[in-house]
């Protein structure tokens, strides 16, 4: 066992709002610059949807991620060998369109347009060529279905879908739809990592978190093709690439990432996960219906003696165990098994989980159009959820379709609990009916119910202390820091360096 | 070996500072945001180098109760991008002027050399006028001193004042709750002159009637954090997600915990994947559906099943024990009054027996009447008004008796009328004869017998019941409410049965939360009505988890009592002049003129109504005589020579001026101004517009004023069409164009208002200012901070109003030195004993009885205004505190200790002719007196108020503020933390010991009367104007047609178009305007605010995703691009509010190649006549509380492919 510590997280879709509150929190600290400007490290999706970049998911056009071979991986589109060759010519790079073109307005008009005989307008003008442009995208264009003949309906995850069945989820009785926030996943498996020429990309030590070292990117942006989700960004003005860096100047004065901070949906947790690097390469190159197993299976009990002693061993500090056994990630991921990796058969071991959400029940519309929406009990089964389960494993189990089941089982189980508990109007035979199917005791339901809907802020974000004297320590004495820190001259990065 | 390597080499990883640099500032400094958005959220504002770089939510919100989830992080999407603003190119960061009108000062300065007398050149030369005002909006602003604007308001301020009178002076401010001092500046300095403040919350069609119509109360929600209490929660007309962004997670953690939640949107809306079922009721048709769950609840749980729990509840807390008179009409009755303790020889004599309702006691079967009438309310003797079963006479305790059913004389047959399908129906009601004092044997029956009549409830009756839950053709039975909502049967008897089993087991715990999406019908009252009157059958209201929830606009000032006598300037002088918005932009910005008689939009019923058909320009007429509704400016001559002619005619008291006054009002001598508003002595003159956007976002009708009020280029078409029908209005030849002289606006950005205005001021914004802000959300309070001085040349609204104030004190001296007498009309007022003064409508002006000032008409008061003194008054706080203390929404205490404790303070006092005052001249010392002064922060004065409050009720009631008798919150410390305020008599929830606040706790648990008729909810609403509309009983009405609507005279369909039935509900990207024209919003969005289409509706026109499109109807057009989905219904498009048009607004091909507008360039408003009725119990005017409201959501536009796109 090598075992190593990691940052992870879990989104509750079920309760994401899709605000896009996180996006701009991220927004004002890190990509509010030149050549930064059409970088949104957190972004938030409608699915159905084709998201951002626009269908980023295909790898067939993108060709990101891991591919299995034999035993091993091999990146599918970037490898360091290939793209040595390619170097000059990248083909699976997205271009701005994929992104969008940023904007802004000539707000300016509107105080200095000299009297006429019409009102000024600020027109929107492109912040690339400085010209009027006639907007055609942006980085959240089909935003709560927007332009659904052209995006919704061209989602990739509905490729095991019949058209009939396609279609049917644009009608009445089956229309809906949900968020999906995304950001860098601080994958396991990093192709970002697998793909960079220059060395530039790392995972780092104690908490995971994937950086590209602004110093030693060399603008390959190899990294930008192998990351499947996308979140490999060039900056034109710099000529680096960035990316989501988990927010650690946060972590590490003890802060949630601003992102998760901001969530008001409160959907956010991030914790501390140990696991066996040791079997990563397993982990990836295994069968794809078996992926989501075999990454729990990475993931080790912070209360095992065995992984206490070995993780000592390794370095890890105890306050780095107390922190992934108050995980709540853990919980949500491997103890109660309702939060699912979104893509797995991109085989990057992605770091954050999403509890898949439930969405309203499926009604039914008779030829006069008359629409009836009754179940039978208090709620429905998750077998009239308005989303097709073959469309959530297309996105978290790599098209596992009872996987997904048994989650969605889980939460409505939940839901009967709490109902029975605080109204009691519900048969105990449904009740304990929609328990045992999915083995689940009322002490499970009880805490899955606490961490969803009461958890604070302190229970919701368990970060390890960043102990960063010690690290300044490697280079410096802390207390030197401490009377030095801030001092010197501050200067950007400079293209070509 | 490891795949992937893990770096931790600290060399290597030394570049890692240059992220952390970022992460580097130099403060934190609390604020939130002060206009529009309900969400009273915590924001640290970072500063770096004296910059502002970000701001994050503040996590520090106290928890409330075990079991309920955090309040933390609070704050969405547009608050953090509220930064944008602060150095963005659309800041306004010196005063600016519009070019033709500041050469055409100076020019006249020059001349005269004399400030005022080239305001009044300016003015009496009409080409001057009209030279500026046609620049309106176009361009030429120029940059101004502060000393030179100055000069020039307060010159135009003293000239409309002397020229015309102090109320042609107008201010718009909306929603002060979130940000209370900033709103109060304008309003002091207003109220001081003698100006008029407009009202927002009606106008803006937030102001939900029913509230007032069943409660008696402007508007009383819970707490958010009290959504999570309830156990079936439906949200109604809401889009939780989208506009209750910061508080949907107890919605969507409700579900977690078992409530089941409904979700009835026409759209499949944000918060639509946050239900368990989601329930598409066709556009409006909402009020359908609740008819027939009443039905249901009504047949099954009430009459079979007997509820325990919802008979006591309804028995107790409603007014359906009461007794109603049935009058007969041809072979039939009629519901009519509500019986009067005064009509029966038992109480024939007794005090205010007019205004004591009554019911029989069950056991005796006795008439008896209950405590806590509105006659218990205002009489002699206190502490009867209460709910006790007790009867207010003898003190003799009973037993109400619900319904007759089976105790009856006699059954009769009652009409019910019914207009979905516009049929009538006869139907048996159970009823006792009585005897009454003129002689009579009149047929009375309960309120709930009437309903169960009504609502076609059988119980073994005759008459036309459906026998049924398919009976298609009687009202209101599932298989009807079909028709109209396209919601099946089986659907409905569900939802019913969920509610009532829910609200059975849980006592109450099922809630509506509702949004703008139903109130903004013209039927919106009755829409909540039918919703309320489910809640009330199943003991819903006053429960924690239960009632309705209406979150639309914000009016929840929690400590009204002080901030309400600063803001009024009552702490210097009594009467204000505080105006109902719908009516007067009704009125003076002409859209009456191009109004139908509403009778041929309205649902009435048949037949000879000389109520029902009269245009709603004379309702507003007849309103404004009556005392119902007030209207400034006020009269066609000055007030202030008005009072001089009346005492030169020997009136030496206030009384006798007010006698000359209605002489010369029956002589028509002189007329109100409301009904000559063309005459230009009538106009409204100069508008100030501070913390809202007057002119777009909230501006129905918002072509009309462009033509009207400015005077500048408008793009609606509309033929006037109400001369045929109006008879009490003058209705001049031609309507005029500009009626304001002067536009002024006081802004951070560059919005329409700004770009349409004469002036615009540059003011600190959010992160600039010191102010409070409180919701109803939530119940902490919370500060506005100044995390770095106001930017620029800009200054914070208390300090603008204050710069003004001086001026026009300064300038005083020589244009009016001498005090004036003002003469202010008010109408008859909510918690006050006006509330008693009209039994039935009577008008004096067509001699049905005497004017009598303060009972058949208005009231009126004297104000003596010293000019000279306006600066010193502003920045001080005056002794009416001490001499009459404070209150609200019926409460009062006094406080002469703690304004002594302020004028004895070592510090904040100000000297004026050797008495101390406190000071108020900082933004920070205004703040400090609201806080000092009000229940909710100060508990000795709260405790002070529950007593008050007992001696009223003969209740035990200061137990409640016990606990928070030590509390005192300053403004530090709301910067330190976010602190709850206390349990207040001002307000209905109950929240000792962390209780969610829920409305109406107070009352159900303490047995506090409603501030209503019955001193109960009210089912039954029997003013003569809402038996003359047909609203006394709830009801369903269709929305207007648009043929008769008069959306789509003119404007004709090419066949490239198509009608649609245009919804502006909240968006995504903007609260209001606001962040909808900031980089973030408009990135995340598409540029601007689409056009949402459905994909059919999209492809018969052939317009494609993304393609520009104009809608437009007779009132004017938007230009914009199609957002085309299949989440929207077809028939229908949205426009989410609101748009601007400063930003990427095309010229409209359909209006002559001119700039499109805004979402309010295609409406126009209509009102409701019965809401304008006063001097009744709960309809009885306040400011905010009670009038029709400014509805736009029935409005029809055709939308059509753009051919060219210009700009």
């Amino acid at each position: 066992m090598n075992i190593r510590s990691q940052i992870s997280m879990v989104f509750h879709l079920d309760k994401c709002i899709g605000c896009h509150t996180c996006s701009i929190a991220c927004k004002n600290i890190w990509t509010d610059r030149k050549g930064a400007e059409y970088m949104w490290w957190n972004n938030v999706e409608t699915k159905p949807g084709t998201g951002y970049p626009t269908k980023w998911e295909d790898q067939d056009i993108y060709k990101g991620g891991w591919e299995k071979n034999g035993n091993s991986v091999s990146l599918k589109g970037a490898g360091k060998l290939r793209g040595l060759k390619n170097i000059f010519h990248n083909p699976h790079l997205p271009i701005l369109e994929d992104y969008y073109e940023p904007w802004t307005y000539k707000y300016e008009d509107l105080f200095n347009a000299p009297e006429g005989d019409d009102q000024p307008t600020a027109r929107p003008v492109s912040l690339v060529t400085g010209e009027p442009i006639d907007i055609k995208a942006g980085p959240n264009w089909d935003d709560d279905l927007g332009g659904s003949p052209d995006y919704a309906r061209n989602d990739v995850n509905f490729k095991d879908l019949s058209a009939a069945e396609q279609e049917s989820l644009f009608q009445l009785e089956r229309m809906t739809f949900h968020y999906l926030p995304r950001i860098c996943n601080h994958c396991l498996n990093p192709a970002c990592v697998g793909s960079c020429p220059s060395g530039a990309i790392y995972k780092r030590g104690e908490d995971g978190v994937v950086l590209i070292n602004q110093e030693r990117c060399r603008a390959w942006r190899m990294c930008v093709t192998a990351c499947p989700y996308k979140k490999s960004y060039y900056n034109w003005s710099t000529g680096k690439s960035e990316k989501c860096i988990l927010c650690y100047p946060r972590l590490e004065s003890g802060q949630a990432p601003a992102c998760m901070h901001s969530c008001v949906g409160r959907i956010r947790y991030l914790g501390v996960m140990l696991y066996d690097a040791d079997k990563i390469v397993q982990v990836a190159s295994c069968d794809e219906d078996q992926l989501v197993d075999a990454q729990l299976d990475i993931y080790l009990d912070p209360y095992d003696p065995e992984v206490i002693r070995q993780a000592k061993e390794n370095g890890i500090a105890d306050s780095t165990i107390k922190a992934a056994q108050d995980s709540p990630v853990y919980k949500f991921v491997k103890v109660w098994k309702i939060a699912l990796p979104l893509h797995p058969e991109f085989r990057t071991l992605p770091n954050l989980f999403y509890v898949p959400p439930m969405l309203p029940a499926m009604a039914s519309v008779d030829a006069d159009g008359i629409y009836d929406s009754t179940t039978e009990s208090l709620w429905a089964g998750i077998e009239k959820s308005r989303l097709p389960m073959k469309y959530l494993a297309n996105l978290f189990t790599a098209g596992n379709e009872e996987k997904v089941k048994q989650v969605l089982k889980k939460l409505l189980g939940v839901k009967i609990y709490r109902r029975d508990v605080t109204v009691g109007d519900l048969s105990q035979e449904e009740v304990t009916g929609a328990m045992s199917a999915v083995n689940m005791s009322g002490e499970e339901a009880e805490a899955i119910y606490r961490l969803t809907s009461l958890a604070t802020f302190e229970e919701r974000f368990v970060i390890p202390p960043a102990h960063r004297e010690e690290s300044i320590e490697m280079i410096e004495a802390t207390a030197d820091t401490k009377g030095e820190t801030g001092f010197g001259f501050k200067f950007k990065p400079v293209r070509g360096l | 070996m490891s795949w992937i390597e893990d770096i931790i080499s600290p060399k290597t990883r030394k570049w890692e500072e240059f992220y952390r640099n970022r992460w580097q500032y130099d403060k934190v400094v609390r604020s939130t945001h002060g206009v529009n958005c309900t969400g009273g959220c915590s924001w640290n504002i970072h500063v770096k180098d004296g910059i502002v770089v970000w701001e994050m939510q503040a996590l520090d919100y106290p928890l409330l109760e075990n079991g309920l989830p955090p309040y933390e992080p609070r704050g969405c999407q547009r608050g953090i991008s509220y930064s944008w603003y602060l150095y963005s190119p659309i800041r306004v960061k010196f005063p600016l002027m519009r070019g033709a009108l500041l050469d055409l000062y100076k020019a006249e300065k020059s001349k005269t050399g004399d400030p005022y007398q080239a305001w009044a050149n300016i003015q009496n030369d009409p080409e001057k006028r009209a030279r500026y005002q046609r620049a309106r909006g176009k361009g030429g602003f120029r940059r101004v001193q502060w000393d030179e604007v100055l000069e020039l308001i307060a010159a135009s301020n003293l000239y409309t004042v002397k020229t015309y009178g102090p109320d042609r002076l107008i201010g718009f401010s909306p929603i002060p709750a979130m940000s209370m001092m900033s709103y109060a500046s304008g309003a002091r300095y207003l109220q001081l002159m003698g100006g008029v403040n407009l009202s927002f919350y009606d106008w803006y069609c937030d102001l939900p009637n029913a509230f007032p119509e069943i409660w008696g109360e402007q508007t009383d929600v819970c707490e958010s954090a009290d959504w999570y209490n309830s156990k079936f929660c439906v949200s109604m007309g809401a889009n939780l997600g989208m506009t209750r962004t910061p508080d949907i997670h107890f919605f969507s953690e409700s579900r977690h915990n078992g409530t089941k939640t409904v979700v009835m949107s026409p759209d499949f809306s944000m918060v639509a994947k946050h239900a368990d079922q989601w329930i598409p009721c066709h556009a409006g048709s909402d009020g359908a559906f609740w008819m027939a769950v009443t039905h249901i609840i009504l047949k099954e749980w009430h009459h079979q099943k007997q509820t325990p729990y919802f008979l006591e509840y309804t028995k107790r807390y409603t007014d359906a024990t009461f007794l109603v008179e049935l009058n007969p009409k041809d072979n039939y009755f009629e519901a009519g009054k509500v019986l009067r303790a005064n009509h029966i020889p038992k109480y024939q004599d007794v005090e205010h027996g007019d205004w004591k309702f009554l019911c029989i006691d069950a056991e005796s079967e006795d008439l008896k009447s209950p405590k806590g009438t509105v006659g218990y309310r205002w009489g002699k003797e206190k502490g009867k008004w209460n709910l006790k079963y007790e009867d207010g006479e003898t003190n003799e305790q009973y037993d109400p008796l619900l319904t007759l059913l089976g105790k009856q004389d006699d059954v009769l047959m009652v009409d019910f009328p019914e207009y979905g399908l516009s049929k009538h129906s006869k139907r048996g009601v159970p009823v006792r004869y009585i005897d009454t004092v003129d002689g009579r044997k009149v047929p009375v029956t309960t309120i709930y017998d009437l309903m169960m009549g009504h609502y076609g409830v059988g119980r073994g009756l005759e008459g036309s019941y459906p026998e049924d839950y398919d009976n298609k053709e009687e009202a209101y039975t599932p298989a009807w409410q079909e028709i109209f909502t396209g919601i099946g049967r089986k659907t409905v008897i569900k939802f019913a049965e969920e509610w009532a089993s829910t609200a059975e087991a849980t006592n109450g715990k099922c809630m509506v939360i509702v949004g703008a999406a139903i109130n903004h019908w013209f039927h919106g009252n009755l829409m909540y009505r039918a919703s309320i009157m489910t809640q009330m059958l199943t003991g819903c209201n006053g429960v924690n988890g239960g009632g309705m929830n209406h979150y639309v606009g914000q009016e929840k000032l929690a400590p009204a009592e002080s901030w309400g006598a600063i803001m009024g300037a009552k702490d210097w002088q009594g009467a204000n002049r505080l105006q109902q918005a719908p009516i007067w932009h009704y009125i003076n910005s002409d859209q009456w003129r191009y109004d139908g008689n509403q009778a041929t939009y309205n649902s009435i019923p048949e037949g000879e109504n000389p109520l029902g058909n009269m245009h709603s320009a004379d309702w507003v007429v007849m309103s404004v005589r009556n005392g119902w509704m007030p209207f400034y400016p006020q009269y066609n001559k000055h007030n202030f020579a008005i009072v001089e002619e009346a005492r030169k005619a020997g009136a030496d008291t206030d009384e006798k001026v007010f006698a000359h006054v209605v002489e010369k009002l029956k002589s028509k001598e002189l007329l109100h101004s409301v009904v000559d508003p063309d005459d230009p002595v009538n106009f409204p003159r100069v508008w100030f517009i501070w913390r809202g956007n007057a002119l777009m976002s909230s501006a129905k009708g918002h072509e009309y004023m462009l033509n009207h009020y400015l005077g500048t280029h408008h793009n609606d078409i509309a033929d006037e069409v109400a001369e045929e029908f109006v008879k009490d209005i003058v209705y001049r030849e031609s309507a005029p164009s500009g009626k304001m002289d002067l536009v002024i606006d006081i802004n951070f950005r560059m919005d329409t208002s700004a770009l349409y205005s004469d002036i615009v001021l540059p003011t600190a914004s959010w992160y600039e200012k010191a102010d409070l802000n409180s919701t109803d959300l939530h119940s902490f309070i919370h500060p506005l901070s100044e995390a770095i001085p106001p930017v620029w040349e800009s200054k914070t609204d208390w300090q603008i109003f204050q710069a003004i104030a001086k001026k026009v004190s300064e300038l005083a001296e020589k244009y009016i030195p001498e005090p004036k007498t003002d003469l202010v009309n008010l109408p008859l007022s909510h918690d006050t004993v006006d509330e008693i003064s009209q039994t039935k409508l009577q008008d004096w002006s067509k001699g049905e009885c005497e004017p009598i000032p303060g009972k058949t008409m208005h009231k009126m008061a004297l104000v003596e205004r010293d000019y000279t003194r306006i600066y010193q008054k502003y920045i001080t706080l005056g002794p009416n505190i001490a001499k009459k203390g404070l209150g609200a929404h019926g409460n009062h205490y006094m406080c002469e200790d703690v304004y002594a404790e302020m004028v004895n303070a070592p510090r904040n006092t100000l000297q004026e002719n050797g008495t101390t005052y406190p000071s108020i001249k900082e933004d920070v010392e205004a703040a400090n007196a609201v806080l000092k002064l009000s229940t909710l922060t100060n508990g000795k004065l709260n405790y002070r108020a529950y007593k008050n409050m007992e001696e009223k009720t003969g209740l035990i009631l200061a137990d409640l503020g016990e606990g928070s008798k030590d509390v005192l919150l300053d403004y530090k410390a709301l910067q330190a933390q976010p602190r709850r305020y206390n349990t207040s008599p001002v307000w209905s929830g109950l929240m000792n010991d962390g209780r969610a606040y829920a409305a109406y706790t107070y009352n159900v648990d303490r047995l506090v009367p409603w501030r209503t008729l019955t001193g109960r909810q009210h089912f039954y609403l029997d003013h003569d104007g809402y038996i003359a509309f047909g609203e006394h009983l709830p009801t369903y009405k269709p929305s207007p047609l648009p043929e008769v609507y008069g959306d789509l005279r003119k404007t004709v369909n090419d066949g490239k178009a198509k009608m649609l039935n245009c919804l502006t509900p909240h968006g995504k990207w903007h609260i209001h305007s606001t962040y909808g024209d900031t980089l973030r919003m408009l990135t995340l969005s598409r540029g601007m605010e689409p056009c949402w289409i459905n994909e059919q509706d999209a492809a018969e026109l052939g317009i494609k995703d993304n393609d520009w499109v104009e809608c437009y109807n007779d009132h004017g057009v938007y230009c914009t691009r199609a957002c085309v989905s299949a989440r929207i219904p077809k028939g229908v498009c949205i426009v989410y509010h609101s748009p601007e048009r400063t930003y990427s607004v095309p010229k409209s091909q359909v209006r002559g190649n001119r700039r499109a507008g805004g979402h309010n360039s295609f409406t126009r408003v209509h009102l409701k006549p019965n809401l304008m009725v006063g001097g009744y119990g709960q309809f009885t005017y306040h400011f905010n509380y009670w009038g029709p409201v400014g509805v736009n959501r029935d409005t029809h536009l055709l939308v059509r492919k753009m051919d060219k796109v210009v700009f």
